[in-house]
C-alpha cells in the first residue's frame, strides 16, 4: 500500500507534502478563530474541487452542475438527522448511493444519447437547476424556507454527530481533503485512471483501442458524485442550514470548479492550490477594502473577477503546473 | 377558467418568447460561428437594460426608440471584447473559455451593482398599461411592440447573413474554419464582427425586455441559462430555431405559471431542455452536427 502511495512521487515532493500536512495539523494551535474559519472554507473548496477534478480533470467530462451532488448529499444527511435522529456518518452512507445514482442517471442519459462537450455541460446545469427549483417546492424539506439543523451548546465535541466547535470541523475537513488526495492519487495510477486519460485525450481512439468508454465515463461521474456528496454533508452540519437557492444555485457550481481550473485541471495538487489562491484572494480583497474604508457592494467582486481574468489569460494551464516545474516538484504529472 | 384566459396567457407567452428568442439568437450566432459559449450573455443583456433605464430616466427616451442605438453600443462592446480578449482563446479548451467568460460576467454584474445599487429599476412608459383587445383577448401593448421589434430585428439579421457578402463570409467561417482561412478571409475580424452582432441581438432584446421586466444587476445568470435552454431546444446555429425555441419556452413558462405556480415555471423550461437533449440533441429545427 505504502509503495503504491509513494509511486510516482519524487523524494522532494514527498517531503514537501509531509511538511504541508504538518503545517495543516498544527495550524489550529496558532491561528485565531477568523483564520480558522477561512482555512475550513479553503479545505472545503479543496475537497469539492478534487471531487470535481475526478470527472473533468481525469476523464475530461465537463460538469457545470456539481452543486446538485453537494445539495443532494446535504439534504439527505440533514433530513435523516432532523427527522430520524440518524447521525451524519450513517447519513453519508445514504448520501453516497443517492448522489452516485443521480450521477448515474445524468451520465446514462448523456452518454447513451451521445450528448457531449458543451451540450453535456449544459445538461448538467439543467439538472442542477431542476433540482434547485424542485427542492424549492418540496414541503418535506421545508421548501424555500430552508432546512435548519438544531443548534445547541455542546459541552464537548461530538465527532459521531458532527456537533462541536470549529476546530473539530477543521480536522474533519482536513481528513476528508487528505482522503480525497490519496484517492485521486491512487485512481490516476490505476487501470481506470489510465482509461480515463485515454478518453480525455481522444475518446474515439480510446474506443478503437477497446476501452468501454461508456462504462468508464459512468464510473467517473458516479465516483465524482459520491465523493462530492460528503462536501454537502459537511456543509449542512457546519452551517446548520440548507436553502435550495444557495446549495443548488449555479453560482455554487461555479465556485466549486473555479479552484481546480485556476489551480490546474487534471493535476493532483491543482484543486488544493486553487482553493488556497481563490479563497485567500477573496478574503484578502475583503480585508484590504475594509482597511481602506471602502464600503461599496460589488467592489471586491470586481477585483476578484479581474484577478480571475489575469490568471486565465496569463496561465492557460493554471497556477500549479508552472509552479511545480519551478519548485522542482514535477512528480505530479498533468 | 375560461378559454380566453389560456389564450391571453399563451399569446403573452408567444410575445415574450419572441424577445427571449432574439436574446438566444445572439448566443446561437456567437456559438455557431466562433464556437465559444458566451457565459456572460445575460450580463451583456443587463448592460443593455441599464442603458435603456438610464436613457429613459434622464432624457425620457423610449426604449423602443433606443433599440437601435443600444444595439449599436453592444455591437461595439462585443466587437472589442472578441478582438481583444476572446480571439486568443478560440483554440483553448472549453473550461478555459468558460473561466474567461465567467470572470467577465462577474466583472460586468458587479460593476453594474457598484453604479446602480442592488434595487430593481423599471421603465414606466406612457403605454405601459395600454392593451389591445381582439374579441375576448386582451394583450399588453408593450409586449406587442416588443414582439414586433424582435421579429423585425431577426428578419434584418437573417437578411444580412443571407444576402450580403459579409454575411456570406461569416457563414463560410462557421462552415469551414480552415477553408475560410485558405480563401483569404480575415477570420479574426469576422469573428469579432460576429460577436458584435450577437451582442447587438442581446442588446436589442435587453432594451425591449425592460418594457416587461425590471432591471437588477444580478439578473444576468438566469437569462444566460434561459438563452442556453432556448438555443439548445431550437437547435444551435439555426436562426429560425432560436426564435421557435424562444416562443416554445415563452409559452411553456407562461402556461406553467398559470397552471402551477409562477416560481416553478422555469422548472418546465429545464424539463423541456432535458427532453430535447435526450431525444433530439440537434434541437427542434437544428441539423445534426458532426
Amino acid at each position: 500500500m505504502m509503495a503504491r502511495l509513494s509511486a510516482g512521487l519524487s523524494r522532494r515532493s514527498t517531503v514537501a507534502l509531509a511538511v504541508l500536512l504538518a503545517a495543516f495539523l498544527i495550524a489550529p494551535l496558532v491561528v485565531n478563530d477568523y483564520l480558522l474559519t477561512i482555512l475550513i472554507l479553503i479545505l472545503y473548496f479543496a475537497y469539492a474541487g478534487q471531487a470535481w477534478n475526478i470527472m473533468m480533470g481525469f476523464a475530461g467530462q465537463l460538469s457545470l452542475g456539481h452543486a446538485i451532488y453537494v445539495g443532494l448529499g446535504g439534504y439527505v444527511a440533514a433530513t435523516l438527522f432532523t427527522r430520524f435522529g440518524i447521525g451524519p456518518w450513517l447519513g453519508l452512507l445514504a448520501a453516497i448511493p443517492v448522489t452516485a445514482a443521480c450521477g448515474a442517471v445524468i451520465g446514462y442519459l448523456a452518454f447513451r444519447f451521445g450528448v457531449a462537450g458543451v451540450y453535456f455541460a449544459i445538461l448538467t446545469i439543467a439538472f442542477a437547476e431542476f433540482a434547485r427549483i424542485g427542492f424549492d417546492h418540496l414541503d418535506y424539506v421545508n421548501a424555500s424556507s430552508g432546512l435548519f439543523l438544531p443548534v445547541k451548546q455542546y459541552a464537548h465535541n461530538d465527532l459521531w454527530l458532527l456537533r462541536g466547535d470549529p476546530t473539530m470541523f477543521y480536522y474533519v475537513i482536513l481528513a476528508a481533503t487528505v482522503f480525497a488526495f490519496l484517492l485521486c492519487h491512487l485512481l490516476i495510477r490505476s487501470r481506470v485512471g489510465y482509461f480515463w486519460l485515454a478518453i480525455r485525450e481522444d475518446e474515439q481512439a480510446a474506443r478503437a483501442a477497446g476501452i468501454d468508454t461508456f462504462r468508464y465515463k459512468m464510473y467517473a461521474v458516479m465516483i465524482s458524485a459520491a465523493v462530492t456528496s460528503f462536501a454537502g454533508v459537511f456543509y449542512a452540519f457546519f452551517y446548520n442550514n440548507l436553502f435550495p437557492e444557495q446549495v443548488f444555485g449555479i453560482s455554487r457550481s461555479i465556485e466549486i470548479i473555479l479552484g481546480p481550473i485556476i489551480g490546474g485541471i487534471g493535476t493532483l495538487f491543482g484543486p488544493i492550490l486553487g482553493a488556497f489562491v481563490l479563497t485567500g484572494l477573496a478574503e484578502g480583497l475583503n480585508s484590504i477594502m475594509n482597511a481602506f474604508g471602502v464600503d461599496l457592494p460589488g467592489a471586491t467582486q470586481v477585483f476578484y473577477g479581474i484577478c480571475l481574468l489575469v490568471v486565465v489569460v496569463a496561465l492557460p494551464d493554471g497556477v500549479w503546473p508552472p509552479l511545480a516545474r519551478r519548485l522542482g516538484l514535477s512528480g505530479d504529472r498533468k | 377558467m375560461p378559454l380566453a384566459v389560456y389564450l391571453n396567457v399563451a399569446v403573452g407567452g408567444v410575445l415574450t418568447g419572441l424577445v427571449y428568442g432574439l436574446m438566444a439568437l445572439g448566443l446561437s450566432v456567437i456559438f455557431g460561428v466562433v464556437r465559444v459559449v458566451n457565459f456572460a450573455h445575460g450580463e451583456m443583456m443587463t448592460i443593455a437594460m441599464y442603458i435603456a433605464v438610464v436613457m429613459f430616466a434622464w432624457f425620457h427616451l423610449d426604449p423602443l426608440i433606443m433599440l437601435v442605438p443600444i444595439a449599436a453600443v453592444l455591437f461595439v462592446f462585443g466587437y472589442a471584447l472578441q478582438a481583444s480578449l476572446i480571439n486568443p482563446f478560440i483554440t483553448r479548451p472549453e473550461h478555459s473559455q468558460f473561466l474567461l467568460l465567467v470572470a467577465l460576467a462577474i466583472i460586468i454584474a458587479n460593476t453594474l451593482l457598484i453604479i446602480f445599487g442592488p434595487d430593481a429599476r423599471a421603465v414606466q412608459t406612457s403605454y405601459a398599461f395600454d392593451s389591445f383587445q381582439i374579441g375576448q383577448m386582451i394583450i399588453d401593448a408593450s409586449k406587442v411592440y416588443a414582439g414586433a421589434a424582435a421579429i423585425a430585428f431577426t428578419v434584418a439579421l437573417f437578411a444580412f447573413f443571407r444576402f450580403t457578402l459579409l454575411g456570406k463570409a461569416i457563414r463560410a467561417c462557421a462552415d469551414n474554419h480552415t477553408g475560410a482561412l485558405v480563401v483569404g478571409l480575415d477570420v479574426k475580424r469576422l469573428y469579432a464582427l460576429t460577436f458584435g452582432l450577437g451582442a447587438a441581438c442581446v442588446g436589442a432584446a435587453g432594451a425591449m425586455l425592460v418594457l416587461v421586466v425590471d432591471a437588477t444587476p444580478m439578473v444576468g445568470p438566469s437569462y444566460t441559462l434561459l438563452a442556453f435552454v432556448i438555443v439548445i431546444t431550437g437547435g444551435l446555429g439555426s436562426m429560425p430555431g432560436a426564435l421557435a425555441g424562444g416562443v416554445l419556452i415563452g409559452v411553456t413558462e407562461a402556461m406553467a405559471g398559470l397552471l402551477f405556480t409562477p416560481s416553478a415555471k422555469s422548472m418546465f423550461a429545464f424539463a423541456i431542455l432535458v427532453l430535447v437533449l435526450l431525444f433530439r440533441p440537434q434541437g427542434i429545427l437544428g441539423k445534426r452536427a458532426a
